[in-house]
């Protein structure tokens, strides 16, 4: 290619690049540096604030942080059970769907992309209500088959966050799992009947090992969310503050730092922590799931 | 190497089966009728809280709480409606009018940006592209608290905390929507055109506006899609930038509702359902407009 012409080629790309390094890179230095600060309060407190290098000491503060290990934990236990629930789900949906005739699949497919259309706060507002002892029909249903639950109950608060989450996650993972399927070879189908292998058989060993690559990016991205999930307990603290602290999640903590507690050096230092995290969390997650594929 | 086991285990199985059972259609009929009642469940699942939803939308304060839920009791829709609308001198339809103008604006300016971004990175070679390339995928991984909360600061810095500017200006970036330009890019748009058109002496950017823009609708619709309902649903960051009332979006209105009970004692229930109602409305109406771009581009930005 010519010279003259790459450049050209590179122009296009200027707006990107410099909205990039305004809105990604600028901000993501800023927060490395200003954690490495700490206001301090000069004299009684009257004196007005100082700006004070400290180092990496906003970091061990927030390795030694329990309540922000705990929500840490807190969300990772949670992510262990829920995102698997939801795959699982969504591969199953996603294989019914696969046998079905395509104007048939295409019905269930719209039906149950609905909740995805919907917005997480709205789909929190929903579920909230729905949770509600005096609003909601749930509690009336439990009742009437026996069950005298209470979802904002602290044993119940995961349960029913995860559920809302479920319901709002299974019909975008499905489409997603649902179209890597439509990319097996149907001929394989076809031989292996012939060979004698039933439906389920030929799901075990045919679909699901096909979709391999569609699951792990699924379980990636819900990785993602979860780790920093902030929508439904704000929406739940809303309703029900005493089963749900300010300190829940990870960016809970990290906002009521910033915002609350005027702690933005502090917020900074554990929003770096949060994203490196993230980061060991998914290549763990990536090693582990392409290792088993050999 | 499971088929192949199979293949030479059990021949004659499979013989004994298709005498027995001549009619391979009625074996799959059970298992057809199976496969509907689960989806069927699932289906009630994902529509019963919507259901739920419209049912509460029409009820007026009483019969939202002493009503069978999932059941219509009296028809007070209108009187809900009008309401959410006039409830704090209108400031819902303030609302509606902000995620409007966030999500539209936002995300044709995104859009634009997006494709030209794409293109570049797709059709020419030039020193740093993949490094680019490479900005735009590592960002996937950048938790929203990293960067929002310095970009806050960064705004408060230069006075936009505050300002429509706060919300229109991050959504003008979104690495996502390059990737998917990029991708659609390198299936929409061949080589060969490109080399004809310069050879008839276009220039690149009458090549891109007239030519590149226009073969690329179809994508440019689905990103421009995406990133509507981003922002239509975004929380994180309008929470953090945007302080007075009257520049919320509808999510951080119907947020402020829910905790009013709290502060307050006063009962929004009823708004909230109703409002939250209104604001899936414009997502439903676009969704199904749009559904054959979105579905391609879900699953093509998923994938690839």
């Amino acid at each position: 290619m010519i010279r003259s012409m790459r450049w050209k080629g590179a122009a296009f790309t200027v707006p990107f690049q410099l909205g990039f390094v305004f809105l990604y890179l600028l901000p993501i230095g800023y927060a490395v540096y200003e954690s490495l600060f700490t206001e301090k309060q000069s004299g009684l407190g009257l004196g007005g604030a100082t700006t004070e290098f400290v180092g990496l000491d906003n970091y061990t503060q927030g390795l030694t942080d329990s309540a922000f290990m705990t929500s840490i934990l807190r969300v990772v236990l949670f992510a262990c059970v829920q995102i698997p629930m939801m795959l699982v789900i969504s591969l199953l949906l996603a294989l019914f769907l696969d046998a079905l005739t395509s104007r048939v699949a295409g019905r269930f497919r719209i039906v149950l992309l609905v909740p995805y259309m919907i917005p997480g706060v709205v789909a929190a507002i929903v579920w909230v209500n729905l949770y509600s002892p005096d609003v909601g029909p749930l509690t009336a249903i439990g009742k009437a088959l026996g069950f005298d639950w209470n979802f904002f109950a602290p044993s119940m608060v995961w349960p029913s966050i995860g559920n809302l989450l479920t319901w709002h996650g299974i019909g975008y993972n499905m489409v997603i799992i649902y179209s890597a399927l439509q990319g097996v070879p149907r001929e394989l189908f076809e031989a292996a009947r012939l060979d004698g292998a039933s439906e389920l058989r030929i799901a075990r060993s045919i679909k699901i090992p096909f979709v391999r690559g569609a699951l792990v990016l699924t379980g990636l991205l819900s990785i993602i969310q979860m780790l920093q999930i902030f929508n439904e307990p704000a929406l739940f603290r809303n309703i029900t503050p005493q089963t749900v602290s300010d300190s829940f999640t990870p960016i809970m903590i990290i906002y009521n730092q910033a915002f609350n507690a005027g702690n933005y050096n502090y917020a900074a230092a554990l929003s770096v922590l949060l994203a490196l995290i993230l980061g060991i969390a998914s290549l763990l997650f990536y090693r582990l799931t392409s290792k088993e594929a050999d | 190497m499971t088929l192949t086991e199979q293949a030479t285990e059990r021949p004659e199985v499979r013989g004994v089966r298709r005498l027995s059972q001549p009619d391979p259609a009625s074996r799959g009929r059970g298992g057809q009728r199976f496969l509907l009642v689960g989806l069927t469940l699932a289906s009630v699942y994902s529509l019963f809280p919507v259901w739920w939803l419209i049912v509460a939308a029409t009820k007026d304060r009483t019969a939202l709480y002493q009503s069978n839920g999932l059941w219509f009791s009296g028809w007070h829709l209108w009187d809900n409606l009008h309401q959410v609308f006039t409830y704090q001198d209108g400031i819902f339809l303030r609302w509606t009018a902000n995620s409007f103008l966030y999500a539209g604006v936002g995300s044709l300016g995104g859009t634009l940006i997006a494709l030209a971004t794409g293109y570049g990175l797709a059709r020419f070679d030039f020193p740093g592209r993949n490094a680019i390339f490479a900005c735009v995928v590592g960002s996937f991984l950048i938790p929203i608290a990293l960067l929002t909360l310095p970009l806050y600061l960064l705004f408060s810095a230069i006075g936009m905390v505050d300002t429509p500017w706060a919300m229109l200006i991050p959504c003008l970036i979104n690495p996502f929507s390059v990737y998917l330009a990029k991708v659609y890019t390198e299936a929409t748009i061949p080589y060969e055109l490109l080399e004809a058109a310069r050879i008839d002496g276009a220039g690149e950017l009458r090549i891109f506006f007239s030519i590149v823009l226009r073969m690329m609708t179809t994508g440019g619709a689905t990103v421009f899609l995406l990133a509507f309902v981003n922002t239509w649903n975004a929380f994180f960051l309008p929470l953090t930038v945007l302080r007075g009332k009257e520049n919320w979006t509808l999510n951080l209105g119907l947020y402020n509702w829910t905790g009013t009970r709290l502060e307050s004692g006063i009962d929004l229930t009823g708004l909230v359902l109703t409002g939250a109602l209104l604001s899936i409305v414009p997502m439903a109406i676009m969704m199904v407009a749009m559904r054959r771009y979105w579905r391609s581009g879900v699953t093509l930005g998923a994938l690839k």
